[in-house]
């Protein structure tokens, strides 16, 4: 019910009220009799159209008026009585809609009645003009006009000049934008006549909707069709391999050599077989700019003298089933070296020299990259390969962390190099002059309307243009300094303040754009290494720390410029997801204490990180919230992506209730943690970590506290 | 943009500012203008309107005000006089209001009953009353009406469902049945129909894919061409509509992101264009829309929070001053909950309205999952239960 005051009747709007009651129940008792009986002679359908006229709702009195119609028209064979019986149909519709246009039984049954393909088309386009002014939002009306349309085979261009008029009409019709979004991307996709080149037309879809936004500024109906422009402008079909590990050009040692001091050597190069590298090899992993599919033996050429590398498992680090990812990941199987007496591999990685990978927008096109990297291997045949990995504890308070000019010195020119990402050496952007153009007029045109009034979407939308003009220029380059990024931060600032209901909308954009900051050069990336001085000689290798703490982060991004990364503290920030870090495929240790995540479902990224064993989610908010907003963002029974593998009695013998934990097990089950650090959670109570431990046999501290 | 000249409309200074020539006949252009005030602080708002070179007079437009009257203070949830409201629905036959929404009591009775689940009073009902009403409303063919005498319908068999799933009582459906009836509205794109009169709705679609789910019984359809279909009713400004080109709406987007949701398919949904949409969806007052420009309304409480719980974006409205919004709607006196402050109650909204506020964890209500529109603890025990 809606719109209807609340208010006591009259009493004598009572008694109208029960008096139309009767009626109706009336009509009602009759009604059955017809329909259960099947009688459809006139005076019973009559009685049908008064109910239904009362009522527009009554969904089974619409059922019975089409059986009425398929039972009296097998006796009708001459046109122009079928015609009049279903013109009656017509009228009923008719008259029920003015009493609720909003009925969608009247609306379908007028649609059942037209494609019987007797009645005039002509009638209800004049019909849906009369209904569309009294209303130009009823989607209802939209809908059925669509499916005229379509039973007409009326042009999309016609029906585009049909928005414009109602938009010329009245700007605030987010309907017929709508409608115009649509339309428009059919007759552009399909390059119809007049609708090339595409810029003509996108500059002229601009130049209708500035109208729109500078007539009144806080109405939103141009505003989205406004966005939809930018993404149409700045929207690139290309595949690019934007990162990959390796990188190009890396001398990559491996070795199982515990006792070597590599501490104030170069870093990033050396790395301990053991402490990263599974039995299942060395891991490859490829990050595209977009979402792909089709990464395989055939579409990625890995040409090496390692053997038995012909036909690698490509894996996407996803956590749904889509079979898309901006990341995808191998594993390089290492050669006995005790047996070979090549010590150096130089590994060439090629792709899009074939079709076969698809972006998740359909798109063949692959820019064709290819990149070379070095494997030393060092073995030293008195060391154990199968001995088990180290299990040292992290302890992450800050004295731990130090941080070292010689070391920096020496970590600069690794990462320069890491940073030097040529693998899209000769890409040709098919960003034109046009492009920059139209986005700097944008850009131009808002900032005046700025300078004029403050407007929270015009802000919004100078925020996301200086963001994509960045973009556009950098375009292809992983790491080009963004001319904007300062002015954008200042931007989201004021929106915070401007707009305090849509807050933390705005600061995860910050958070964004804050990593894009951090992670844009060496030198704003270098402020953030530290390194873990608690560990001992046997942790050599993984003694540097990535830490971004304490920067407020609400929302991590930016991860193919991480992808290296082993310890990484991302401690007290504001984070509630870790959406995107299943990209760090090297992570051993994870520090993601006082920050504000609610559930263990949130944590599900991590499962697909199978090299973590130190995670620290101590003083978030697990056990706290009634509602889980991750829930459906996690494999799970619910989501019919896993089956359901706890059932109650298995755990039996602990005295919990396992329903109320099924996230943790689901979460933990496939990781192997030897730390978990989960205090100051109010999850967190004896019979929960006497669950995990009986769960996870590979853990060997809870909260600092031995276990095994 | 560029300024003509000053103008002193109602006694204000202004700078009158041309801001587009808008040409629809070249021979008499028009122009959208905006008038400037020249000192801060005299008007509050700023004039829009249109003018032709013939035009003499100005029309002005003012715009809507933008401080909208936020209503009387924070008040609380009054769950007793909800669960008398709800409780008295049921048996109130006699006015023209109860009457016309004789037809779907069966959605009427998930409204109320999952309310009070919800307000922890569900053992206030005569379950085995409710039970043998509802399996009196299934049909020869399995699928159930919105009362007895109608005809079948998936809105209603959906309904019927959930209420036997709330009382722990799936065990009287004959399953295979109500499955059989639900798989067979499936039609070759993978779209569902309501019933056997062919109306196509992602609606539908939804109500088949959360009862199939309910029964453990998804396998009986064809999931990927369902989703497929949902996935071709996407709009670019990343919500849904009821059919392919349908205009994005807050309820339909509900049972999209739900059905997704279920079918572990939200990969096709861009979490942040969508999320966006949803949260400017709220409004200065803090009650939701369902579209823009439209009045907010306790109903979109639902189905905009219910999606926006469903892709983890829930934060990026204000909670409380929707939960505010929610509770100025409560009739304080006789119970029930409005669409908006001060109108007239129904058990729609009152389900809706508390529903809303159990996703925002008002404090002592159960709480509710965002996909199956059921308390989790029921949800919970269909899927890690026995
Ligand atoms: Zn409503």
């Amino acid at each position: 019910m809606h719109g209807r005051p609340r208010k006591p009747l009259k009493p004598e709007e009572s008694a109208a009220s029960i008096d139309k009651a009767n009626k109706l129940r009336a009509l009602q008792s009759q009604f059955y009799h017809i329909h259960h009986n099947k009688i459809y002679d006139k005076e019973a359908l009559d009685l049908s159209a008064k109910l239904l006229e009362m009522n527009p709702e009554i969904y089974t009195a619409w059922n019975y008026r089409k059986l009425g119609v398929e039972s009296n028209l097998q006796s009708l064979s001459d046109p122009d009585s079928i015609k009049s019986l279903l013109d009656e149909e017509l009228r009923v519709v008719e008259s029920a809609l003015r009493q609720n246009y909003k009925s969608y039984g009247a609306w379908h049954h007028r649609k059942w009645v037209l494609r019987k393909g007797y009645s005039s088309i002509e009638r209800e386009f004049r019909l849906l003009d009369q209904f569309l002014k009294a209303d130009s939002r009823n989607f209802h009306g939209w809908n059925y006009r669509r499916f005229v349309a379509a039973l007409q085979n009326v042009s999309d261009e016609e029906e585009l000049k049909f928005t414009t008029d109602k938009i010329n009409a009245n700007f605030s019709n987010y309907s017929a934008w709508h409608n115009r979004s649509v339309l428009l991307s059919h007759l552009l996709n399909r390059k119809a006549q007049g609708f090339v080149p595409r810029e003509k037309v996108l500059s002229e879809e601009y130049e209708l909707v500035h109208q729109a936004l500078f007539t009144d500024p806080d109405d939103q109906s141009g505003w989205f069709y406004h966005l939809w422009l930018l993404d149409q402008t700045v929207n690139q079909d290309t595949t690019l391999l934007i990162s990959s590990w390796p990188v190009h050009g890396l001398e990559l040692t491996l070795s199982n050599n515990r006792t070597e001091d590599v501490r104030l050597s170069s870093p990033f190069p050396a790395f301990n077989l053991d402490n990263f590298v599974h039995k299942e090899g060395v891991p490859l992993i490829l990050y595209f700019n977009q979402a792909v599919e089709g990464v395989n033996s055939s579409t990625v050429t890995v040409n090496s003298m390692l053997e038995k590398n012909e036909n690698l498992i490509w894996k996407p680090l996803s956590t749904n089933k889509s079979g898309k990812a901006h990341s995808w990941m191998t594993y390089l199987k290492i050669p006995d070296v005790r047996n070979s007496a090549l010590k150096a591999h130089t590994i060439e990685v090629s792709l899009g020299h074939s079709q076969g990978i698809i972006s998740s927008r359909g798109c063949h096109c692959i820019h064709p990259t290819c990149f070379r990297f070095t494997l030393n291997l060092q073995f030293n045949d008195s060391e154990n390969m199968e001995t088990e990995r180290s299990t040292e504890m992290i302890n992450w308070k800050d004295e731990n962390f130090v941080t070292s000019d010689a070391f920096l010195q020496d970590f600069t020119p690794t990462l320069l190099r890491f940073n030097q990402l040529t693998i899209n050496e000769g890409y040709v952007s098919t960003i034109s002059n046009w492009h920059v153009e139209t986005l700097e007029n944008e850009i131009a045109l808002f900032r005046e309307l700025l300078s004029e009034v403050n407007c929270k979407i015009a802000k919004l939308t100078l925020a996301r243009l200086l963001m994509s003009l960045d973009i556009v220029m950098s375009s292809g380059a992983i790491c080009k300094q963004r001319t904007h990024t300062k002015e954008v931060l200042e931007l989201f600032n004021d929106l915070v303040k401007m707009d305090p209901v849509h807050s933390r909308y705005y600061k995860d954009q910050h958070s964004l754009l804050l990593m894009e900051q951090v992670t844009s050069d060496e030198e704003s990336l270098a402020k953030h290494f530290w390194y873990y001085k608690e560990l001992t000689s046997s942790l050599s290798q993984t003694n540097f720390c990535l830490r971004l703490n304490k920067l407020s982060l609400s929302r991590i991004g930016f991860l193919e410029r991480l992808l290296w990364i082993q310890m990484l503290d991302l401690s007290h920030n504001e984070l509630h997801s870790i959406e995107g870090l299943e990209s760090l495929q090297l992570l051993i240790y994870l520090n993601l204490s006082h920050n504000r995540i609610s559930c263990f479902t949130a944590l599900e990224p991590l499962r697909l990180i199978k090299s973590l064993r130190s995670l620290d989610i101590s003083y978030n908010e697990i056990g706290i919230h009634s509602i889980d907003t991750t829930r459906y963002l996690c494999s799970s029974p619910l989501s019919h992506t896993r089956a359901s593998d706890c059932h109650v009695e298995e755990h039996a013998t602990v005295n919990v209730e396992v329903a109320n934990y099924w996230e943790a097990l689901l979460i933990f089950k496939d990781m192997r943690l030897t730390q978990l650090d989960i205090a100051g959670n109010a999850v967190d109570n004896e019979n929960f970590r006497m669950l995990l431990v009986k769960e996870l046999p590979s853990l060997l501290w809870v909260d600092g506290a031995r276990v095994k | 943009m560029r300024e003509v000249g000053q103008a002193r409309p109602a006694k204000v200074m202004a700078l009158l500012i041309i801001i587009k020539p808008k040409i629809v006949d070249p021979a008499f252009p028009t122009y959208i203008f905006r008038l400037k005030p020249k000192e801060e602080g005299i008007v509050y708002f700023s004039f829009i309107g249109y003018f032709t070179e013939q035009t003499t007079s100005l029309f002005l437009q003012v715009p809507k005000s933008r401080n909208q009257t936020s209503g009387l203070g924070m008040g609380e949830l009054e769950i007793d006089k909800h669960v008398q409201y709800v409780l008295a629905v049921e048996k109130k036959k006699d006015d023209f209001e109860s009457l016309v929404m004789e037809h779907l009591r069966m959605n009427g009775a998930y409204w109320g009953l999952t309310t009070l689940d919800i307000l922890q009073k569900l053992g206030s009902v005569d379950q085995d009353a409710v039970v043998s009403w509802v399996m009196s409303c299934q049909h020869d063919c399995g699928g159930f009406s919105g009362n007895v005498g109608h005809d079948p319908h998936v809105l209603f068999t959906l309904s019927a469902v959930q209420i036997l799933a709330l009382f722990d009582r799936l065990d009287v459906l004959d399953i295979d049945k109500v499955s059989s009836c639900i798989a067979g509205l499936q039609n070759e794109d993978g779209s569902f129909s309501g019933d056997i009169w062919g109306e196509i709705d992602t609606r539908f679609s939804y109500c088949a894919i959360c009862c199939l789910a309910i029964l453990h019984r998804l396998d009986r359809i064809n999931v990927e061409k369902a989703v497929n279909y949902i996935v071709s009713c996407k709009n670019l400004d990343g919500g849904f509509g009821c059919t392919p080109g349908g205009e994005s709406h807050a309820g339909q987007i509900f049972c999209c992101v739900g059905a997704l949701a279920i079918t572990g398919s939200l990969h096709h949904v861009d979490k942040d264009l969508l999320g966006w949409w949803l949260c400017e969806r709220q409004v200065k007052a803090g009650g939701l829309n369902g579209r823009p420009e439209k009045l907010p309304d306790v109903c979109y409480s639902w189905w905009v929070l219910s999606s926006l719980t469903i892709i983890d974006r829930v934060h990026w409205i204000d909670k409380d001053k929707l939960a505010k919004f929610i509770l100025d709607c409560q009739d304080k006196e006789n119970g029930g909950i409005s669409d908006r402050p001060d109108d007239a109650v129904d058990v729609f909204h009152t389900y809706f309205g508390v529903a809303g506020l159990s996703l925002l964890e008002y404090p002592g209500l159960k709480a509710i999952d965002p996909a199956y529109a059921l308390p989790v603890d029921v949800v919970n025990k269909i899927f890690f239960g026995r």
